[in-house]
């Protein structure tokens, strides 16, 4: 018992007190920059491994980056990654990325259904589903919960049944073995419920766009509520994004 | 000779490759080279030429630091004897082989569904029909869990057979997860989407996934990468042992509901991971390792950080892990829980710490080096208990280990102006083998060229191909509340089996 005290002491405080004014470590490739320089547009674009780079004028697709910052590194004067971890959206042209605008990524109010305020304001049960998923994803909305970021003080967990759900968060770029069970999983949620998709190959397929073992026909059916890009999505995107979205009112 | 002998990272002309008659390839395979001390199948493959199928085996023999390669050429459809009769380490890659080219084993036991891939053989099978071993008992019952699981984890489907609360039978269905990646390597002309595929593989083993293919990629190229490269990549897979391994202890704490160990070992790796954030920008390592070149250069002063980062994990995860290893209530749950044999795992080829938890010495950090390890004189972590006290042993031991390595390692730097490299074109009509011991086992891939230098066939094998038939018989004989706690000690890979 002595011991356990002692080990619970020495870890000291780990919990980050205010996720919403947390920053990151190190260089971080979140949003990016583009300023208005004039650089060889057909070359940029050709370096994208995603094809997320689009010219005239040159824009930044954030679903379908991979944030390799391979672009930044080819012209470095005309794209920087900033530390802004804030990327997540319910408005899927946000992710879109001007030359020459350095705004901050946010939700747009009149996209937000009414019932998700007054039903998950002060609680948010999500199921988790993988659908072609590399783990990456996985273990960041799993360390959402530890000890650091600690997510559940807000009330928003992550359940075992679709039962005790009020929405799904899907990872992966959607399998064509999995589209199945995705869909019964979906439907197992009680209304009202949302979907949230988190990280670049779930919003886009990211690298993954294109095969022929992808079946994404479930998400032309719904409407989306929360875009969470990333490769794998950064924790603090996770949360900052599903917080804005339950406590934001038109 | 009926066989080539490459070393790890080799590049050969495809023709030398000898080509056998299949009677004599299979002879050859069961008989002389698995037989031999140290040896165990890295990778058996088929890939369409010239309107036939070319299978291609590779047996690893960890003693003379070599692989051997032979070939032979089978026809679509056709009906053969399996490698599998004599020899049940080849059971997946004939199933493989069977699922994408229909060739049937008139002898192999269980020619079942590997992943269901989008192009199989016989698209008239889906996910949801895969043939469950069954039984006819009133007494046993089945129990069905997945493909979606209660946590956040991939998805895989398994189908017990139960006797009251305990386990007689563990069938595990994949392919839930598959994407296509290997046809992807092939449709995806640019390297840095080739790159961006390989770190795509397996989230949990970036670093594995992403050296191997750089090392193939170079060495198709004839390109040797300088001492700055290696280093890079030597100590991202060991950092990347450390995180994962930190993790899993946590998750296994977590599955005994032991909390503090739970809590402390998972805090414990997020400054792991947060470095390689403060290296490359990516808490799981994506972006660091590039064919040719590092953009993120190993510096003295992330030396010094790093340097600073162990020796504060280091006091905490000794204290931690003296408690938990000294805990009799967690104990209880990890000895002689979900054992695999000696002989079990002998049999079945079990690779990286499945294997190393049985006794079997096998790590390609010591039989086939690759980049610094030479260097290191890396000897395995050993245990013969099989069961979930090993895993978490050889958990805990690897990563004092992989600390030491990191802070030899570290004494020689040599920081050079970055110098970006061209690579040429790969090789025409070639094969490369690259093998990687990631922190869960052996990654291997192989690439064959066609006379272009296009990629014809890009191989990926995960260590769990080999290692998921370990967990289903570990729980053998095991009530089954003590299944999360033998699946998490084994943290085996979905993505990385399905592909």
């Amino acid at each position: 018992m002595l011991d356990n005290l002692k080990i619970l002491i020495h870890q000291g405080r780990q919990y980050i007190p205010d996720v919403t004014t947390a920053q990151v470590p190190g260089i971080f490739r979140g949003r990016p920059v583009i300023s208005t320089e004039k650089i060889n547009e057909a070359e940029l674009a050709e370096i994208c491994p995603t094809n997320a780079i689009s010219t005239n004028p040159i824009c930044i697709d954030l679903g379908k980056c991979t944030f390799c910052g391979e672009c930044a590194f080819a012209f470095p004067n005309k794209i920087k990654f900033t530390t802004d971890h804030k990327m997540a959206t319910n408005d899927r042209n946000s992710l879109i990325i001007k030359e020459g605008l350095d705004q901050a990524i946010e939700l747009n109010p009149e996209l937000i259904r009414k019932e998700i305020n007054k039903y998950f304001s002060g609680s948010l049960k999500l199921r988790q589903v993988s659908a072609g998923g590399d783990n990456s994803c996985e273990l960041e909305l799993n360390a959402c919960g530890n000890v650091n970021f600690d997510m559940g003080r807000f009330g928003i967990e992550f359940v075992a049944s679709p039962r005790h759900a009020d929405g799904i968060v899907i990872t992966g770029p959607i399998t064509e073995n999995m589209a199945e069970p995705l869909q019964i999983c979906y439907d197992a949620i009680p209304e009202p419920k949302i979907i949230i998709l988190a990280g670049t190959d779930a919003i886009s397929g990211g690298i993954f766009e294109g095969s022929l073992a992808l079946n994404r026909s479930f998400l032309s059916k719904y409407k989306i509520d929360l875009y969470v890009p990333g490769n794998p999505l950064h924790p603090l995107t996770f949360i900052n994004g599903v917080l804005e979205l339950i406590k934001k009112r038109k | 000779m009926s066989y080539i002998i490459v070393r790890n990272n080799e590049t050969i002309p495809i023709s030398s490759i000898p080509e056998l008659d299949y009677p004599s390839f299979l002879e050859l395979n069961v008989s002389s080279l698995i037989k031999a001390a140290g040896s165990h199948c890295v990778s058996y493959f088929g890939y369409q030429h010239a309107g036939k199928i070319r299978l291609v085996c590779c047996i690893a023999n960890d003693e003379l630091h070599t692989i051997h390669v032979s070939s032979s050429v089978a026809n679509e459809g056709q009906s053969l004897p399996s490698f599998t009769k004599h020899n049940l380490v080849f059971e997946k890659f004939e199933r493989e082989i069977h699922e994408n080219f229909g060739i049937h084993y008139t002898d192999h036991p269980w020619l079942k569904p590997v992943r269901f891939p989008f192009n199989r053989s016989n698209k008239s099978m889906t996910v949801g029909d895969y043939p469950f071993f069954k039984i006819d008992s009133e007494e046993l019952h089945e129990v069905g869990v997945g493909p979606i699981h209660a946590g956040i984890i991939e998805p895989g489907h398994f189908r017990f057979i139960c006797n009251g609360e305990q386990i007689l039978h563990l069938e595990i269905q994949l392919g839930y997860q598959h994407r296509g990646i290997e046809h992807l390597f092939l449709e995806k002309k640019k390297l840095l989407q080739r790159i961006t595929l390989a770190e795509n593989i397996a989230g949990d083993s970036v670093a594995a996934h992403t050296v191997a293919f750089v090392n193939l990629w170079e060495s198709l190229n004839n390109y040797h990468p300088g001492r700055d490269l290696q280093l890079a990549r030597t100590i991202a897979l060991e950092l990347e042992r450390i995180a994962v391994h930190t993790g899993d202890l946590s998750a296994m704490c977590t599955d005994v509901a032991y909390q503090l160990g739970s809590a402390v070992y998972g805090r414990l790796r997020t400054p792991v991971i947060n470095y390689f954030q403060k290296w490359c920008g990516n808490r799981l390592a994506k972006g660091l390792i590039r064919a040719g070149k590092n953009n993120y250069p190993f510096t003295d002063d992330l030396a010094e950080e790093l340097t600073k980062l162990l020796d504060e994990y280091e006091k905490d995860f000794e204290e931690m892990s003296e408690e938990l290893f000294s805990l009799p209530s967690a104990l209880a749950r990890f000895e002689k829980t979900g054992v695999v044999t000696v002989e079990q795992a002998g049999m079945i080829g079990t690779v990286g710490m499945s294997a190393r938890m049985s006794g079997i010495k096998r790590d390609i950090r010591h039989s086939h080096p690759h980049d610094l390890y030479p260097e290191l004189l890396h000897q395995p972590v050993i245990r013969d208990y099989g069961d979930v006290y090993a895993r978490a042993r050889i958990r805990k031991k690897e990563i004092n280990q992989s600390i030491e390595y990191i802070r030899e390692l570290v004494q020689n730097i040599q920081q050079g102006k970055q110098k970006i490299t061209e690579l040429p074109n790969p090789a025409p009509d070639s094969f490369t083998i690259s093998l990687v011991e990631g922190w869960r086992g052996e990654v291997c891939h192989c690439a064959v060229t066609d006379e272009k230098g296009e990629l014809m066939y890009y191989k990926i094998k995960d260590s769990s191909f080999h290692n998921w038939l370990a967990l289903a018989l570990s729980v053998r004989n095991n009530e089954i509340s003590d299944f999360p706690i033998c699946n998490k000690s084994f943290d085996l890979s979905y993505c990385g089996h399905d592909l």
